[in-house]
């Protein structure tokens, strides 16, 4: 989104670098992405793009021998910082992944999950309301609003991938990070998440790792380049796609390597 | 003789094998495709070496013992003897033949006796005889069998799949035999002893049985008052409630310690350090309870100025507890680990914290596997004989307090069949009355628990 004409910055990276035991995974990557505009990471299968996305909500701090070092600034402030409170950090950037992983619970547990543990609704009523307008954002409530108290997880692929976004938007996150949210589905549940981004980015930051160049042409309208760790080339969608500066980027696009 | 004999068609086995695979690498060199591979030749041929030898062998065990006592016994027909005196010669003569009779030696028992051995010797060596025959001819007609296109492969398969088959026959026929003695003794147990007195009577004195003398007639008045078995079931479920306070709390956080908290150093370590209590034999436990843990609650106890018993339930329970701790914690350990990753992901990137993750999507997801462990570590617990013996004492108590000593069904069982039983007594019928309430109880608990796993399951995925 632009005010004024100014490009407005959502979240800067500088000079990430990751590692995984003592093998760098990441090198040096400095990005910034723009406030309510969707952002595609494609590249090739282990060039880090996947590891880059989980340094913006620190769930590498789930894998013990992960460590990541430089500074990540959202809204100015360096997630990496030790005063930062990982809850409040997740509760602000939600994630969707690559398979659909709803909890073993109720389509409405799954859904009040993130309220619940972040204390936001004071009445069964407000969780009710949350409920909804979460699942109406999904655009899934038309189709399960009858069984919100049957498993999430006996929902088709679509229908679960989309329970998890709405899970994932129910705490109003500014950002939304997806691991390649689609790989798991077929077109038409594609399709369906697709045209779902495009309505989510009003209200959100986003941020899609993706295996499929046609999805990321589709979505996005900044996309960054990985190769083997590095941000080989990032910038508007238009220009990756149609006229990139580096040859690494062009041969990759056309298909000839990758 | 029959080692050696065993031995050697061990050996021909071997080698039928070796012959066969030789033949189909010959059959192989002449440029000719084999239906299988060369080995199935050789597994086929050492079969048709095995099936022989396996019948007669087995011919021989059921027949030989009866032929030989009808040729020996014909001897003594047409004399007037009994059938039980007949029986009582045979085993003398048996006996004199191996050199182990102490009576008096009469000339029939010992011309009866060389018969015997006589007999026995033609036997064994006709069984060589034949085996080896059978064996070779057998072998012969099918090494003669194996061609090109000849099909050994389908009858290795079917061999191997009917030899299986047996395996998991004898196991389920053996519970099946178990469970009938159960059922008939059990029976025999209530035609003297009412069902009623049995399932409600308050009083369990077994002593009060050991008192007949057993040349007088069966009187069941004089068993009144005898086979309640109120008081020991009471015990049972007391102690194993007890062990279960102790077991479950202290089993599933160490459990989730392990699953979720260790360090995989810390796991790699601690894992095996706990299943290591689950390898103590359940005798050790038993002395530990009864030289260490009552006498300490006891001085524990008067201190506080509180009447314990030695032996008592608190003390046989508790120790129960600790020996039931690894089932549940490794079985819920195994449980939680297999919760799928994404779960856990799921729930952080959702900005749970790892207690609220294990609260409220681990731990339910893990339930049924969960609950599995329970009830496992309760059968345990009900089925558990030694610790209760030594340190809970024998005299059934109905009693709720756990300081007091009380009995279980399993103890029970070991008074009455220590020492000289007899067989078609009340007495020793009353074990197998308690080995069936016993086993009707596990297996209850065994259905209870496929139900709810199967419930969970259904829900979950």
């Amino acid at each position: 989104m632009r005010k004024n004409g100014v490009k407005m910055i959502k979240i800067k990276a500088k000079d990430v670098d990751v590692f995984y035991g003592k093998k760098q995974a990441l090198f040096n990557i400095s990005l910034d992405i723009e406030e309510n505009q969707v952002t595609a990471l494609i590249g090739p299968s282990g060039c880090g793009k996947s590891t880059f996305l989980r340094c913006i909500n620190r769930m590498n701090d789930v894998i013990d021998i992960c460590s990541v070092k430089g500074e990540i600034l959202i809204n100015d402030f360096n997630i990496n910082d030790k005063s930062c409170d990982v809850v409040r950090l997740r509760e602000k950037i939600g994630m969707v992944f690559q398979k659909p992983n709803p909890f073993p619970k109720t389509l409405y547990e799954n859904v009040s999950y993130g309220p619940t543990i972040h204390g936001m609704a004071q009445s069964k009523q407000e969780m009710d309301e949350i409920v909804e307008t979460s699942l109406k954002k999904a655009a899934l409530w038309e189709e399960v609003k009858d069984r919100l108290h049957e498993p999430g997880t006996g929902l088709s692929g679509g229908q679960q991938q989309r329970l998890c976004i709405a899970r994932a938007i129910s705490v109003k996150p500014e950002v939304i990070l997806m691991d390649e949210p689609c790989s798991a589905l077929d077109p038409i549940a594609t399709a369906q998440i697709e045209e779902l981004i495009d309505e989510l980015k009003k209200e959100h930051t986003i941020i899609i790792v993706t295996h499929s160049m046609a999805q990321a042409a589709r979505v996005s309208q900044n996309t960054g380049f990985f190769h083997l760790g590095q941000l080989i080339e990032h910038g508007s969608t238009d220009k990756i796609f149609k006229n990139p500066d580096n040859k690494k980027t062009q041969d990759y696009i056309t298909g000839r390597f990758g | 003789m029959n080692l050696i004999l065993f031995t050697f068609i061990v050996l021909l086995g071997f080698t039928s094998y070796y012959f066969g695979r030789k033949k189909a690498y010959t059959i192989q060199s002449t440029k000719k495709r084999l239906t299988a591979l060369p080995q199935f030749y050789g597994y086929y041929l050492a079969i048709w070496c095995a099936i022989p030898a396996f019948i007669i062998f087995s011919l021989w065990a059921i027949f030989e013992p009866t032929i030989v006592k009808l040729l020996i016994l014909s001897d003594y027909s047409n004399q007037g003897y009994l059938d039980d005196e007949l029986n009582l010669l045979y085993e003398k003569s048996k006996a004199l033949s191996r050199g182990q009779f102490t009576g008096e030696i009469t000339p029939f028992i010992e011309a009866s006796a060389e018969k015997y051995l006589s007999l026995r010797s033609i036997a064994q060596s006709s069984k060589v005889v034949i085996v080896l025959s059978a064996i070779i001819a057998s072998v012969a007609y099918a090494y003669k069998r194996i061609s090109s296109n000849s099909r050994t492969r389908e009858p290795v398969e079917k061999f191997l799949n009917a030899v299986l088959f047996t395996a998991s026959l004898a196991a389920i026929l053996t519970t099946v035999g178990i469970v009938f003695s159960l059922i008939f003794q059990t029976i025999d147990f209530f035609k003297v002893i009412p069902l009623f007195d049995f399932v409600f009577g308050t009083h369990w004195y077994p002593a009060k049985a050991f008192v007949r003398d057993s040349s007088e007639a069966l009187d069941p008045t004089m068993y009144s008052d005898t086979f309640g078995a109120v008081p020991i079931f009471a015990g049972t479920f007391f102690i194993a409630f007890i062990a279960m306070c102790v077991a479950i709390p202290i089993g599933l956080m160490s459990g989730i310690y392990l699953a979720e908290y260790a360090s995989t150093k810390v796991r790699q370590y601690a894992k095996p350090l706990i299943e290591i209590l689950a390898g103590i034999p359940t005798v050790v436990y038993g002395f530990f309870a009864a030289l260490t843990v009552g006498p300490f609650l006891k001085e524990l106890g008067t201190s506080m100025g509180l009447e314990v018993s030695a032996e008592s339930a608190l003390a046989a329970g508790g120790v129960m507890g600790i020996m039931i701790i690894p089932f549940i914690s490794s079985l819920s350990d195994d449980v939680i680990t297999s919760v799928p990753q994404s779960l856990r992901d799921g729930s952080y990137a959702m900005g749970a914290t790892k207690s609220e993750t294990i609260k409220r999507v681990i731990f339910p997801a893990a339930l049924p596997g969960i609950v599995g462990s329970i009830l496992l570590g309760v059968s345990r617990a009900i089925g558990e004989t030694m610790i209760v013996v030594m340190a809970s004492g024998l005299a059934a108590n109905l009693t709720l307090n756990p300081l007091e000593s009380t009995s279980t069904i399993t103890a029970q069982i070991v008074v009455i069949l220590i020492g000289d039983q007899a067989f078609g007594d009340p007495k020793t019928q009353a074990a197998f009355a308690l080995g069936m309430s016993l086993f009707l109880v596990t297996l209850c608990l065994n259905i209870v628990a496929l139900r709810v796993v199967k419930k969970y399951r259904e829900k979950y995925e």
